[in-house]
């Protein structure tokens, strides 16, 4: 009785990690590990219509295109259009331009090698956006040491316009 | 015999060098005020170091090289401005064009190193040449984070070089003579529109700013209608349009076309790219009314027969592939990236990777003999050209004709370019030397390449975009590239935007300096 017991305990364990193990695989081809640009663009065959998982800036301006807007975002590799919902997008604070670093999110979504809806190209229609963290603004302090560079250059072109004009008095 | 080069020589090359690196540091005062208007601190201050320092190259060139009147005392005192300028001859011409190319990038590579967006000056200069140039390839990082100031000037750079640095200096602080006109050819631009050169290059500038004006209004309109904010649309329509127009294929953003996910903006680079391609002598006549002449003149009809030959095999290469599935989608992204190529543009709405990955080596032969081709001459384009092709074919009909028909037949070949004309073997012989030269040009880099580790077909693709200062990328160009990789394309760059002839000059020149008498 035991034995038999023991049995089905161990058929159950089995039936179980053999579960565990499935959705593992698939989901780690579907959206658990956040994938780059570089893998999306470089393996987009590969990840063609599968639902991914990304991380990167919003950069640029974000682009309304009637109840949807374009979000051009950089993981610093490359970055990839994605095809956002206004009311997805509504939440973002900053984009990354000179004077801001824009707004990190992770974008849950499919992958489209040639996108049949915008002309063959290779962009990430949002299923679902979370934003990791807020951007900011970039405080810029001048920099001393150009300035210094600034006044040298100066002296030498005064010297040099000096130089010139006694050259052909 | 070798002459050995004289003091004269070197003091009339050093001072017309020194009168284009001034105004090359005149334009840099347009990053200034941008900077200014924009509150960049940071930039502005880069841009006047680079300003200053260009500017203390040229007064002092033109100081140490400025020809004296041989009169001596109290007369050379009553005349300290007389004559300064002498005429070039062909020699000097070249060599001013040659040099004034190599001063200008180091110098123009000074604010955007500065700016911190290149890991070293030598990737500041490379971008400084491919702007020049008017390439289009681009080693700058992170830039979307770069200043309008930085970005303005990676434009305005290849719009300097698109029209030509000498053009620059010529339209503004050189007297128009003979010399004059021998930098304009030694600047790859053999065909005067107007009698006098100056207002030849003046004519160009005319013909550039109001495209510039049109183009702007036109892509900043399609910005806005796409959601982007008026002004920041004009800023991109202003970049955009001057990396069209001058066939350079830089962009404001690292994505390049693909940023703004817009048809309209392609039609309109289309049309901008094509217009960039097409002579400036056409561009005249056709303002002078003379439309037809666009049916009739060789270039328009060579460019459009080898656009449609070179997008047959580019299509049949992508359908192999099934990159594309719908035809509308392969047309968009094959016609796009052919035209791109062959107007030697570079403008991208594909990812770099993925023309290795998904497009197949025969889509990838047909761009690359696009890019090969080029647009017209005395347009901004770069490669063999389309006069030159026309030629060629004509040249080949020619001799089948001369195989076919009776010994005493007399053929005559003729064209039309402008007005119509016969070939000539001269012509036929000085075409065949620059398109061989350009072949050679495009085999070196290829060949650098694979010695470098890459694979063939990637070495070829990029040697010739560089070559052919096109500026389609296969992925090659890239940071960690090796230098030598690096030199190499920026002096096909150079070489290839000069047409050979001013390099081939220099070359000449040191050769004398050393072995010469």
């Amino acid at each position: 009785m035991s034995k038999r017991k023991a049995q089905s305990v161990w058929c159950g364990v089995r039936g179980i990690v053999i579960v565990l193990a499935w959705a593992a695989a698939s989901a780690s081809f579907c959206c658990a590990e956040p994938l780059s640009s570089t893998e999306i663009i470089s393996q987009a065959a590969r990840y063609d219509n599968a639902t991914v998982t990304y991380t990167g800036e919003v950069i640029g301006e974000i682009m309304r295109r009637g109840a949807y807007c374009w979000m051009n975002t950089s993981d610093g590799k490359n970055a990839l259009g994605i095809w956002v919902p206004v009311d997805m997008a509504k939440d973002i604070t900053y984009t990354g331009s000179f004077k801001s670093m824009g707004d990190m999110i992770e974008v849950t979504g499919v992958v489209h090698r040639s996108c049949p809806q915008h002309g063959g190209d290779l962009d990430i229609h949002a299923e679902k956006i979370r934003k990791v963290q807020e951007g900011r603004l970039r405080q810029e302090k001048l920099n001393t040491e150009k300035l210094k560079y600034v006044f040298i250059a100066m002296g030498i072109l005064g010297a040099i316009w000096i130089l010139r004009r006694l050259l052909y008095r | 015999m070798i002459l050995k080069p004289n003091i004269h020589d070197i003091k009339n090359i050093g001072y017309y060098l020194g009168k284009v690196l001034m105004g090359l540091a005149i334009t840099m005062v347009i990053p200034i005020a941008t900077a200014l208007a924009c509150r960049e601190g940071n930039p502005c201050l880069d841009f006047v170091i680079g300003f200053v320092i260009t500017l203390c190259f040229g007064l002092l060139l033109t100081a140490l090289c400025r020809h004296t009147p041989h009169v001596a005392g109290e007369a050379l005192r009553k005349t300290p401005l007389a004559s300064p300028e002498q005429d070039l001859n062909w020699m000097q011409g070249m060599i001013v064009v040659a040099l004034s190319w190599i001063g200008a990038m180091f110098l123009g590579a000074i604010p955007l190193f500065l700016g911190g967006h290149f890991v070293s000056y030598l990737d500041a200069c490379f971008e400084a040449m491919s702007g020049l140039a008017t390439t289009g390839l681009t080693l700058v990082q992170d830039l979307d984070h770069m200043s309008y100031a930085h970005n303005l000037w990676r434009h305005l750079i290849m719009f300097i070089g698109g029209q030509g640095i000498v053009i620059v200096a010529l339209s503004f602080l050189v007297k128009g003579g003979s010399g004059a006109f021998r930098m304009y050819v030694g600047e790859a631009r053999d065909e005067k529109i107007l009698p006098n050169v100056v207002h030849t290059s003046r004519f160009i500038w005319l013909v550039s700013a109001v495209y510039l004006f049109l183009g702007t209004m036109a892509l900043g309109l399609a910005g806005t209608l796409n959601g982007m904010k008026p002004a920041n649309a004009l800023f991109h329509g202003a970049c955009i349009f001057m990396a069209a127009f001058d066939t350079g294929g830089f962009a404001p953003q690292s994505q390049n076309i693909l940023y703004y996910h817009s048809f309209p903006f392609e039609i309109i680079t289309v049309v901008l790219m094509i217009l960039g391609a097409i002579n400036f002598r056409l561009h005249y006549h056709v303002w002078m009314g003379n439309r037809k002449e666009i049916a009739k003149n060789i270039e328009t009809v060579t460019l459009f027969i080898t656009i449609l030959l070179t997008f047959f095999v580019t299509a049949i290469g992508l359908n192999q592939l099934a990159t594309y599935p719908a035809a509308l989608t392969l047309f968009r992204k094959g016609f796009y990236q052919l035209v791109s190529g062959h107007t030697g543009t570079g403008f991208m709405t594909v990812y770099a990777p993925q023309l290795i990955k998904e497009w197949s080596p025969l889509a990838l032969a047909g761009v690359i003999y696009a890019m090969g081709l080029g647009g017209a001459v005395c347009s901004t384009t770069g490669a063999i050209k389309m006069l030159r092709v026309g030629i060629i074919f004509k040249a080949l009909v020619q001799d089948i004709k001369k195989i076919i028909l009776p010994e005493r037949a007399v053929i005559m070949q003729k064209f039309h370019h402008v007005q119509a004309a016969f070939l000539e073997d001269k012509q036929v012989r000085s075409v065949f030397f620059i398109t061989l030269a350009y072949l050679l040009l495009y085999g070196f880099g290829a060949l650098v390449g694979m010695w470098c580790g890459y694979p063939f077909l990637d070495s070829l693709f990029e040697s010739t975009s560089a070559s052919a200062n096109v500026g389609l990328s296969c992925g090659i160009t890239a940071v960690g590239m090796p230098s030598i990789l690096k030199i190499t394309y920026i002096f096909q760059m150079w070489i290839g935007r000069l047409e050979f002839l001013s390099i081939f000059t220099l070359i000449g020149f040191f050769v004398a300096a050393i072995k010469g008498k």
